[in-house]
């Protein structure tokens, strides 16, 4: 203790202890949560007994057997893939092209691009809904508005992301790829796009995860009760819930992108390696 | 020749989407702002800058002169944040610290588990601490056995045992701690990782005790990072209503952003919904482009 007085900051005793606490404290709640998604009896406070009733087990109440459970769910997940199929393509070419296009212009398209990371959600909330209810009124709110405002904000992790991988790629095999005759389309099918491959993977289940994890934006551009999504449901029904349901609904979506996240970042390591890896890990932080 | 414009056809689709769902959204906002309203509140944008309307724009700014609703709840906000950004440099640099410096071969699984509360899903990360603080939960229980309970009671921190989901001011500053805390980490681990540790040698030999060195050469290194880390979790809590909903769902610790949900989407008033968004927008604006420009010199840095 004395010596710890007099140098806290040489060999750190008190650090790791810090450290620690806080990984118990930012871990541990949401494990208990998890584990009463398994809990046998209604309670979300009293432990009484393991079962898969809030799963599948429980006729009516199970994420499995009830309507709005099993309807935010799928709404959860046909969005992510939607964002995913357009954002992923919609990124990459403009990853490309800032990449390599210089002169007028570009400057401010490489702040546009950024700019969707550091606005707040509720910003951009209430700026698309009132774009949907003032000037697109025949999109409306709903699915389609939800979708394009998810894109919105996980094109720019694209962007980075992609941009990222280009940058350690290095423009050499281009141009070499150029100096053997091969035609600019050519160059980008044959040559970078391959070499582009793990980054692209990577980015696509980043904006995945986005979509599953998203609130706000979704919120703001939901229509009906069929445009619920499990982010929405946990908000509106976290105070009330009856059952653990609601606990194993957010189980059953963190099981989901945090598998999507692990596998991809296998395959990476494979293919991109460990470096590559790295990469992603430092675009993970935008 | 033909290289050249490939590049922009590419770049094109993203810009033209961005321009549209960002650029124009964003105009949306200022129109219906500084627009007008029917007989039963809708809003109605103008949408030619000379035909602007600052009327409720005005009516809004005079709330916040007169020290009227508005007023308090942004002067709250303010005071929520900077305790909630307070505490999360506190708990923060010292984690980040650990995992830069000191934590050897368990670095790695530090790091995972660091970055891990990112793709937990916030809602479920705030459901966690619902079931927790309920009355009869296991962490309203745990925080009576160890004497938190009776010493936040004394601090006026909390208004009856077991009471920590009912409109503790408290709760959701912790709350906003927990949930943006790991946005902080991150970017100052990166910074703490990137000092040279031969400048902290340089120090020691030069006679410097180790606090000495930590003072004088680490913490100043780490400044960048540290900015950079707070304006990140500043702009999220600045716009945050949903904590505030869920943990304490009273409107005596509503926030700006609650404000902003009740006019603009639950969609009594749009057009001041419109206003107070736009009046937010332009204070983060600051903060905004004050990021954007760190992260830029930062990449510009590594690319050289």
């Amino acid at each position: 203790m004395l010596t710890w007085l007099r140098n806290p900051w040489g060999r750190p005793r008190f650090l790791p202890l810090v450290a620690g606490l806080y990984i118990l404290w930012s871990v541990v709640p949401v494990a208990i949560a998890i584990l009463f998604a398994f809990n046998a009896g209604r309670s979300r406070t009293t432990w009484q007994g393991f079962s898969f009733r809030w799963f599948w087990q429980d006729p009516d109440l199970s994420v499995f057997h009830d309507d709005a459970l099993q309807g935010a769910l799928k709404h959860t997940l046909v969005l992510a893939l939607i964002s995913v199929l357009i954002a992923t393509p919609l990124g990459v070419t403009l990853a490309l092209g800032l990449q390599r296009w210089r002169g007028r212009g570009s400057g401010t398209v490489n702040v546009l691009m950024l700019l969707p990371l550091v606005t707040p959600e509720i910003v951009m909330g209430v700026a698309l809904l009132l774009l949907f209810l003032q000037v697109f009124t025949t999109i409306g709110l709903g699915t389609p508005a939800q979708a394009i405002g998810q894109i919105t904000f996980s094109l720019s992790y694209v962007v980075v992301m992609v941009r990222g991988r280009l940058v350690s790629i290095g423009p050499e095999y281009e141009e070499a790829a150029a100096d053997l005759g091969a035609r600019p389309f050519d160059v980008l099918y044959r040559v970078l796009l391959p070499l582009l491959a793990p980054a692209i993977l990577a980015s696509a289940a980043v904006v995945f995860a986005l979509s599953i994890d998203d609130f706000v934006v979704t919120q703001y551009l939901s229509g009906d009760a069929s445009t619920t999504t499990v982010s929405m449901l946990l908000y509106s029904s976290a105070r009330g819930a009856p059952t653990p349901a609601l606990n194993a609904l957010a189980t059953i979506s963190l099981a989901i992108t945090l598998g999507t996240l692990a596998l991809v970042f296998i395959v990476y390591r494979r293919f991109a390696g460990a470096e590559g890896a790295e990469a992603v890990a430092a675009g993970l932080e935008v | 020749m033909e290289s050249r414009w490939i590049w922009r056809i590419l770049a094109a689709p993203g810009v033209v989407w961005l321009s549209v769902f960002f650029l124009v959204a964003m105009y949306t906002v200022l129109c219906v702002a500084l627009g007008n309203q029917d007989t039963l509140n809708q809003p109605i944008p103008f949408w030619n800058p000379l035909d602007w309307n600052v009327g409720y724009l005005i009516e809004t700014l005079k709330d916040f002169w007169n020290r009227g609703p508005f007023y308090t709840v942004f002067v709250r906000t303010v005071v929520f944040v900077f305790v909630a950004m307070g505490l999360s440099l506190l708990i923060g640099y010292p984690v980040a610290y650990y995992a830069a410096r000191h934590a050897g071969r368990w670095r790695g699984l530090v790091l995972l588990l660091l970055v891990l509360p990112f793709w937990i899903n916030y809602l479920m990360r705030m459901l966690a601490w619902i079931n927790l603080l309920s009355p009869d939960g296991w962490g309203t229980r745990f925080l009576h056995t160890i004497g938190i309970e009776a010493l936040f009671e004394k601090l006026g921190l909390l208004s009856q045992d077991g009471g920590w989901l009912n409109g503790q001011a408290s709760s959701v500053v912790i709350a906003l701690v927990y949930g943006y805390i790991p946005f902080l980490i991150l970017p100052l681990y990166a910074a703490l990782d990137r000092i040279d540790q031969r400048h902290i040698e340089a120090a020691r030999d030069l006679g410097a005790s180790p606090f000495a060195a930590f003072r004088r050469v680490t913490l100043p290194l780490s400044v960048p990072g540290i900015l950079a880390g707070v304006v990140l979790i500043a702009l999220p809590m600045f716009g945050d209503y949903y904590t505030q909903d869920l943990i304490s769902a009273s409107p005596r610790t509503n926030m700006i952003g609650n404000q902003i949900d009740e006019f603009a989407r639950q969609g009594s008033q749009k057009t001041v919904g419109a206003v107070l968004t736009m009046l937010l927008a332009l204070v983060l604006l600051v903060l905004m482009f004050y990021y954007l420009r760190t992260t830029r010199r930062a990449d510009l840095e590594r690319a050289r």
